[in-house]
């Protein structure tokens, strides 16, 4: 019996499953590479009749414009390079510290919205459910107006605490006036965060040895207050403050943050807050309630419960979720351009306009937030893989 | 009165760390809700000019009088206002008749792409006697919501083709999915955005001139397909691997296993997950703001700008906050009922 007739020549390739995929895909790549020639060719002659010349040469040319803010030293003489760096390090530190608040707010969120108190829950859902349905780009502006408009002006600043201003301008506080002796305390800081880490490292494995558990509360008071009080009183205890005066059309002294940052801060925590509370509300809700019981029934009480039982379970489910947010927030903040913030995607857009060289800068936003994912995917990717359930075998 | 008590003892005053919270915020909403009250209605300025605004102290609800049919509508002419409103009407009605999932069918298919059509020609007009209104005078929500739809229209097919390419077995069409996907969903929308304002006329042929409202468009669709090829895929591995295999032994090839077995599960399965994208969308098709289309964002900013009426930006905000809230909330709710009608009626 012949199920199917023999085909011959050509149309035997066509009805060979292996080959059939293989002329679609060639064809595929013909139609790509075709598109790809025909926009590429167009383009270089679009570039030609208006006299731009492709290529990064402009970077190292005199950027010529301020920037409002800015981690590095910074002179508009310098070079566009020099530019897009600043821009970077301000995208990289409205993510660090905007993931951090939204982090914490999505836990602190998410326990709240399944509190036993109807209130609290109340207040969390109305919260959540307002934070989630608007856009961002409308909270940023909300947040920005408050500022401009609410707030008085610089005369007539607010001053909530001593030393403390709010105005259009933004918030002023002092800080401690410069002494020698503030680097050795950071430095100390710094060390004992360390070895508060390792302290921590060290408990956790003489625990699992030996079953043995001893509190770390007293390592970490050791560290992180003790050391950095006994390296400043033997600088000689300096409490002199660096007080924001008012002077001119603006304070001077202490330090300041500017509108711009407030407000992208806090529409990109808030937001995606309300988002991270939900997760981690799921996370939560993912664990079954024998966990709960059986816990209870041990005599840990409901915040034990939640600390030692449910959240170490519930990682596993947030996690994953929670990284897509963490780089949503990173990709969320190039929204700084549209209220003035001068991150990556500000400065990048001023570059463009000013060069004209619009290939490139878009080519340059794409590369860097393209970078920014993959580094905080790969990192959550460890992380992730170091809370999984460990099968032993 | 007895059950009251009843219930606040249960869910407000169950231990005395309770009590203090519910006490503490009780005091708090008083505090915070109290003035936000007073100043959004009870002193709220309902008549006047933006100079009895100003001496007032509350927010000024004549400004939003003032401004809305701008904010809702853009530059459409006033005179034909009628035709935005009715087709909002007809877009919102034809939204809420195919809520049920008894009702897709192909029939309301056929109904959707007439209304998209007495939509686009009560817009534009030009003919029996209405008269044309040109593309870029459209503007407010007509635009956002148009934006979004065809958003979703387009980008739903082009997303179950990426889905497919990248849960299939040829390496090409593997690596050109997994390329778009993950391109795509690295950078931001705005960097998109730019691409279609700023490079997109850079790739077409001389003589050629796309509006800058249709490019924006191909950047949304470019956009969100990537994010609805991953639901679409969250659904394919959903679906279980006996129901492929099942197609495979009855001989059916790719485009009849996939067609008739495996998407029409698959995209059930993911039906709350693809709302849930397409209230994101909804949400960032805001972000033509950044390249000056005038979608009901911008008309909101737009209206800011007038002379006479600087500096009431929040009462703005807050008016275009309620708008987006009751679109992105009733989809939202509506995400979460068919979740547990698909959850619990046990059709899957």
């Amino acid at each position: 019996m012949e199920i199917s007739p023999k085909k011959e020549g050509l149309a035997r390739l066509w009805y060979n499953p292996k080959s059939r995929a293989l002329i679609f895909q060639v064809l595929l790549l013909l139609m790509v590479v075709t598109v790809v020639g025909v926009l590429v060719t167009n383009t270089q002659q679009n570039l030609e009749k208006q006299n731009i010349a492709s290529g990064f040469g402009f970077l190292s040319q005199e950027a010529g414009f301020e920037i409002s803010e800015s981690a590095i030293e910074y002179w508009a003489d310098d070079s566009y390079q020099k530019a897009l760096w600043v821009g970077i390090l301000n995208t990289l530190k409205v993510a660090v510290i905007g993931n951090f608040f939204a982090i914490l707010l999505g836990v602190i969120g998410g326990i709240c919205r399944m509190s036993p108190n109807w209130l609290l829950s109340r207040i969390f859902a109305s919260y959540i459910e307002l934070a989630r349905n608007i856009p961002l780009l409308l909270q940023l502006f909300f947040w920005y107006a408050v500022f401009t408009e609410v707030f008085p002006g610089v005369k007539e600043s607010l001053n909530p605490l001593p030393g403390v201003f709010i105005s259009q301008r933004g918030f002023f506080f002092p800080i401690p006036a410069a002494h020698s002796i503030w680097p050795w305390v950071k430095t100390a800081l710094a060390a004992g965060v360390l070895l508060t880490l390792g302290s921590a490292y060290f408990l956790k494995r003489r625990r699992e040895k030996t079953g043995v558990q001893k509190p770390l509360w007293p390592w970490v008071t050791v560290f992180l207050v003790v050391l950095p009080i006994i390296v400043w009183a033997f600088g000689g205890a300096p409490h002199e403050l660096d007080v924001p005066q008012l002077g001119g059309f603006n304070f001077s002294g202490g330090m300041s943050l500017t509108p711009e940052f407030v407000a992208l801060m806090l529409g990109l925590v808030l937001y995606t807050g309300a988002f991270n509370a939900e997760i981690v509300r799921a996370g939560i809700e993912s664990v079954s309630k024998g966990q709960w019981e059986a816990a209870s029934s041990l005599g840990l009480t409901r915040f034990q419960t939640l600390r030692l039982v449910v959240l170490p379970q519930s990682l596993r489910v947030i996690v994953p979720p929670m990284t897509s947010q963490v780089l949503n927030l990173i990709k969320n903040s190039s929204l700084a351009v549209g209220i003035g913030y001068p991150d990556f995607v500000a400065v990048a857009n001023t570059t463009m306009n000013q060069t004209g060289q619009a290939i490139e800068a878009v080519l340059l936003i794409m590369m860097v937030y393209l970078f920014f994912s993959l580094t905080t995917s790969f990192v959550m990717n460890i992380y992730n893989r170091s809370q999984q359930l460990k099968v032993r075998g | 009165m007895e059950g009251l008590a009843r219930w606040m003892k249960k869910n407000l005053f169950s231990t005395p760390l309770n009590s203090a919270v519910s006490l503490v915020l009780i005091g708090v909403l008083f505090q915070a809700l109290g003035p936000l009250f007073d100043w959004l209605f009870l002193k709220a300025t309902w008549e006047g000019t933006a100079q009895t605004c100003r001496h007032g102290e509350g927010a000024c609800l004549v400004f939003i009088k003032e401004k809305f049919i701008f904010i809702l509508f853009g530059f459409y002419p006033r005179e034909h206002l009628w035709r935005p409103i009715l087709s909002i009407i007809l877009f919102v009605s034809m939204s809420f008749y195919s809520r049920k999932p008894e009702r897709w069918t192909r029939r309301t298919l056929w109904r959707w792409l007439k209304l998209c059509l007495l939509i686009v020609f009560l817009m534009k007009g030009g003919f029996f006697g209405f008269e044309e209104v040109s593309i870029d005078k459209w503007g407010g929500l007509p635009l956002t919501l148009m934006l979004s739809f065809i958003g979703l229209v387009f980008s739903y097919p082009i997303g179950i083709l990426l889905a497919l390419g990248r849960t299939g077995h040829l390496p090409f069409v593997k690596a050109i999915s997994v390329g778009y996907i993950e391109l795509i969903r690295g950078v931001p929308m705005i960097s998109l955005l730019f691409m279609a304002s700023v490079m997109f006329p850079l790739f077409l042929p001389e003589g050629i001139v796309l509006p800058k409202l249709l490019r924006a468009q191909t950047a949304i669709i470019m956009f969100m397909s990537a994010y609805m090829a991953e639901v679409v895929r969250g659904g394919l591995s959903a679906v279980g691997k006996g129901q492929y295999e099942a197609a495979d032994a009855l001989g059916l090839n790719y485009w009849q296993k996939m067609l008739k077995i495996i998407l029409p599960q698959a995209l059930k399965i993911v039906i709350p997950p693809t709302v849930n994208t397409a209230i994101g969308m909804f949400k960032d098709t805001s972000l033509v703001v950044i390249i000056a289309l005038s979608d009901l964002l911008m008309t909101t900013k737009t209206s800011l700008k007038d002379p006479k009426w600087l500096g009431f930006s929040v009462e703005a905000y807050l008016f275009v906050s309620l708008i987006y809230f009751i679109f992105c909330f009733s989809m939202s709710r509506y995400s979460r009922q068919l979740e547990e009608e698909f959850h619990y009626g046990g059709r899957l």
